[in-house]
């Protein structure tokens, strides 16, 4: 953990000296509070975020509001938060309203099925007919015959939103299970041969067998380039011309900055900026 | 010399007395503040919905919050739990403190006082990894986290309870009782069960309702292996019990969804103070006696 504060205590001495928009002010001086507010399902990314950043900033309070994508743009664009979080792009009227968007990392979310699974490739529309019901054999889709068992996450998690939100079958999921944590949907799903379920891709391993969707396997690297299709980016919100104050700034520079890339990664989330190891001569070359 | 020694002892009384007075306080602040936080929920979605409602959908766009499947599952899941766990566990009980040898008595309540020691995570683990496949494929049903899974986890877990309060109240029966049946010409089986457990029966009683206290409270176990819908109870279908709908929306939930789950918390409280009251009801009786 120490060495972890380190590499992100010279990484923020470098993006702050960088960037300039702190007036030479040093990381260690910094003083202030940073709001944020928004997406549950980025508890976890910006939770580990956060600490990173106060652990190097001992006077800065650091706050996270877990309200909800929709409710942390609502409040950051009645200036009640210095940072919205959503877990969703801005819609065209969110942007007209005067808000930004950055977007900080992918949240890919894998459908995994039991390995002895023949199926390996399915379409969103399929994945959708499973989940509601409409589709309940394996033999239907291609595998061998046998009832589907649907695994999913409880009310409230931002996998489960995801996951519903993506395939167009908020609430009228058929689940046979829900469960409370990503390893307990990986472990329940490795354990039945007729199982098939949904976790953050990042927590898949050997276990389980990842479905390709619409032919495209899940990787980082589909993630990034969007041809994943399940998937979400996870979204700063800030207001359009308005500056933040400087330990907000200080935070989502640090936030964006490739030197955060391996606590989203540890987080579970897939950064849309590549980490330090590669591209740290490129930012000295600039 | 005299008065010192007073004074040390009033010291230690008063020690004693706020000690004790940590645990009705602990009781006091719970009980409080279940009630405040419980109520509103309550109040807001009418008690009848709540209590009698058969869906129960908390982050939906129209939220709807009725707890009967909860209230049912634990009711029929403690119930199935007891009845494997009481004559399983009345029987090693009977055999323990009547017949068993003493090396086999030794072995088997060491065992059992080991089963109470199992963290229930563990009995969870266990459950899910061998008792849901095994069920899947011995029933032949597509998936084995049931009420079924839970209702035997449940029967495991409250055999400790049973068998060592069985075993301390049989063993507290007079033995001039049992010579004395023995002298008319009953035999050993019948003494024991014509004679040591009727005089036995109040303690007996209290074991069972401390079971069924461990198996309404029990939450770790039983959301590893029910699967977790708010499906109405059935023995192949996934289950979510009281404890479970609790803990398994707490860590996201907010505004009403919250609040609900506080209400379903107070309504567990209250199925828990019913059992105390049994349990004191025959552990009195069986003093007077």
């Amino acid at each position: 953990m120490k060495k972890f504060g380190k590499i992100i205590a010279s990484a923020l001495a470098a993006v702050m000296a960088a960037s300039c928009l702190s007036v030479g002010a040093l990381a260690a001086d910094l003083e202030g509070a940073v709001a944020t507010d928004g997406s549950t399902s980025m508890e976890k990314v910006i939770g580990a975020l956060g600490e990173a950043f106060v652990e190097e900033n001992q006077d800065v309070t650091f706050t996270y509001n877990p309200t909800g994508s929709g409710s942390g743009i609502q409040a950051v664009s009645e200036g009640r938060c210095d940072i919205g979080l959503a877990s969703r792009a801005l819609k065209d009227e969110e942007l007209k309203s005067g808000l930004t968007e950055t977007i900080l990392a992918l949240d890919g979310i894998a459908i995994i099925v039991h390995p002895d699974n023949p199926v390996s490739d399915l379409d969103l529309e399929t994945i959708a007919g499973i989940y509601t019901g409409q589709i309940t054999n394996w033999a239907d889709v291609g595998g061998e015959d046998g009832e589907i068992v649907l695994i999913g996450r409880e009310a409230g998690s931002g996998t489960r939103d995801g996951f519903e939100s993506i395939t167009g079958t908020e609430g009228s999921c058929r689940y046979r299970q829900e469960l409370t944590s990503t390893g307990d949907v990986i472990t329940t799903v490795s354990q039945n041969p007729n199982a098939i379920g949904y976790a953050s891709l990042a927590a898949v391993g050997d276990s389980v067998k990842a479905l390709a969707v619409d032919g495209v396997e899940p990787t980082e690297e589909t993630v990034m380039d969007g041809s994943y299709t399940v998937q979400r980016p996870f979204v700063l919100v800030t207001r359009e011309g308005e500056t933040l104050s400087e330990a907000a700034q200080a935070f989502f520079d640090f936030a964006v900055s490739p030197d955060a890339a391996d606590i989203i990664a540890a987080a579970g989330a897939v950064a849309v900026n590549a980490p330090a190891s590669e591209d740290a001569e490129a930012d000295a070359a600039e | 010399m005299r008065d010192s020694k007073h004074a040390l002892e009033s010291v230690i009384h008063g020690a004693f007395l706020l000690l004790g007075l940590i645990t009705v306080g602990c009781v006091l602040l719970i009980t409080v503040y279940l009630i405040l936080s419980g109520i509103p929920a309550i109040r807001q979605i009418g008690l009848f919905k709540f209590l009698f409602g058969r869906t129960w959908a908390s982050t939906a766009s129209t939220p709807q919050f009725g707890i009967l499947p909860f209230i049912l599952t634990s009711v029929y899941g403690t119930a199935g739990a007891m009845a494997i766990g009481v004559p399983v566990g009345f029987l090693t009980a009977v055999y323990l403190a009547k017949a068993a040898p003493p090396a086999v008595k030794g072995a088997v309540g060491a065992a059992v006082s080991m089963l109470a020691g199992i963290p229930s995570v563990v009995y969870g683990l266990v459950g899910m990894l061998v008792l849901v496949p095994g069920i899947r494929t011995l029933f032949h049903v597509p998936d084995g986290a049931s009420l079924l899974a839970a209702i035997v986890v449940l029967a495991v877990m409250i055999l400790p309870s049973i068998v060592n309060v069985s075993v301390t109240a049989l063993e507290a029966v007079p033995r001039e009782y049992e010579d004395a049946s023995l002298a008319l010409g009953a035999t050993a089986t019948e003494t024991y069960f014509r004679v040591s457990v009727p005089a036995a029966r109040s303690g007996i009683a209290a074991a069972v309702v401390l079971g069924v206290g461990r198996a309404v409270g029990e939450a770790m176990a039983v959301m590893m292996v029910s699967g977790n819908v708010a499906n109405m109870p059935s023995l192949f279908q996934s289950v979510r019990f009281l404890t479970t709908a609790v803990a398994s929306e707490m860590s996201y939930s907010s505004g009403l969804q919250r609040q609900a789950l506080f209400s379903i918390a107070l309504v567990l409280y209250l199925f828990i103070l019913l059992i105390n009251a049994a349990l004191n009801f025959f552990l009195k009786r069986g003093k007077e006696e």
